[in-house]
């Protein structure tokens, strides 16, 4: 038995400790937002939050994040209100959408650390998340797009 | 009793021999000591080729670049997806070490390899070992300056104890170990530093 924290939620899960997490994500608590592209970590589509930090779930055992705060799409925001999620319907970002939790996922960490990022910046950190429709341009905008967003919630803030 | 010019000639005789005796002894205490100096120097310097070799292979050495994206595989190509390893050593936000690299090896061929703490060298001090000679490994391991401010008594500790060194003895499916063992690489090093950490020619 397995004691997982999701999306603020505690789960016991009944499976070996060794097993990747996005199993224990999609058939074991039902969420299956996170999804599977490659099994070994060189897609980005599985990418979920540890304790704040972005993670490959597809090859992250549930024995590693036990008593960790895990979140994965369907957790960052309770009513899509984050502002990528908002950037990315107004930019009409995704095609097929099957990488598009992950995009999101990865994005969310850059924006927390670097609310204002440069191409480069984005590079650098969407270079692990692959897009087999190549929405990349949109990608970029939308990132744009939700960064400023984040600075003007802070200036309302201060 | 008188000398005879017989028993001078005797005594003249025996002062040369025991200055010739005493030059033979002189000499050859100074030659050995000469070729213990040397054979110090040399059990330093052939101690360190070893573990330059073991520096130079590719489950080292990757993590050692010359730039800032680490090397993968036993062909020491770029790192997939060109990641950095940021102000830290540790990556980019959203891009960590430790987005893929979990603390133990994912079981399979070409799966992120593992151990905890995966990380490059910290930028300000990147103790490169890709490109360099045995003399310039030889002495950039030895400046404090240039090997992360360790004493090397710590880098002995860092390369007997860092869980990161021994995973390059552990690697997983698909890549090779260095060619020595960690014992044996541990007493190389060793060797190196008790007989002077001597910088090879
Ligand atoms: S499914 Fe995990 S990175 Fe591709
Ligand atoms: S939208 Fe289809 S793979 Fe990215």
């Amino acid at each position: 038995m397995v004691q997982l924290k999701i999306n603020q939620k505690k789960y016991e899960i009944e499976a070996d400790k060794s097993m990747p997490l996005l199993w224990a994500l999609r058939d074991k608590v039902g969420l299956n937002g996170t999804k599977f592209g490659c099994g070994v970590a060189q897609c980005g589509a599985c990418t979920v939050h540890v304790d704040g930090e972005a993670v490959r779930s597809c090859v992250t055992p549930i024995s590693a994040v036990e008593g960790k705060e895990i979140t994965t799409i369907e957790g960052l925001s309770p009513d899509l209100s984050h502002p990528l999620q908002q950037a990315w319907i107004a930019e009409d970002v995704p095609q097929c959408g099957y990488c598009q939790s992950g995009q999101i996922m990865s994005a969310a960490v850059l924006l927390k650390h670097n609310d204002q990022p440069t191409d480069e910046d984005i590079n650098d950190v969407m270079t692990g998340n692959i897009c087999r429709c190549g929405t990349y341009n949109r990608i970029r905008r939308a990132i744009h797009q939700a960064a400023k967003t984040v600075r003007k919630q802070k200036e309302d803030n201060s | 009793m008188t000398n005879t010019p017989k028993n001078s000639g005797f005594a003249r005789v025996g002062i040369v021999a025991a200055a010739w005796l005493l030059i033979v002894v002189v000499t050859n205490l100074v030659m050995a000591e000469q070729k213990q100096s040397t054979s110090k120097e040399d059990i330093s310097s052939a101690a360190f080729l070893k573990v330059y070799k073991v520096l130079q292979h590719p489950r080292c050495m990757n993590c050692h670049p010359a730039g800032h994206i680490p090397l993968q595989g036993d062909n020491s190509v770029a790192h997939n997806m060109r990641v950095k390893g940021g102000k830290d050593g540790k990556g980019i936000p959203g891009m960590k070490c430790m987005t893929c690299h979990q603390t133990q090896n994912v079981t399979g061929k070409r799966t992120p390899p593992g151990a905890p703490n995966w990380h490059l060298p910290h930028p300000d001090m990147p103790l490169v070992f890709q490109g360099k000679t045995p003399a310039e490994l030889a002495k950039q391991l030895k400046d404090p300056k240039t090997n992360g401010n360790k004493t090397l008594e710590q880098i002995l500790h860092h390369v007997s104890h860092d869980p990161l060194v021994l995973w390059g003895w552990k690697p997983g499916e698909g890549r090779t170990a260095p060619s020595i063992s960690h014992k044996e690489f541990v007493k190389q090093m060793k060797i190196w530093i008790d007989n002077g950490a001597v910088v090879p020619k």
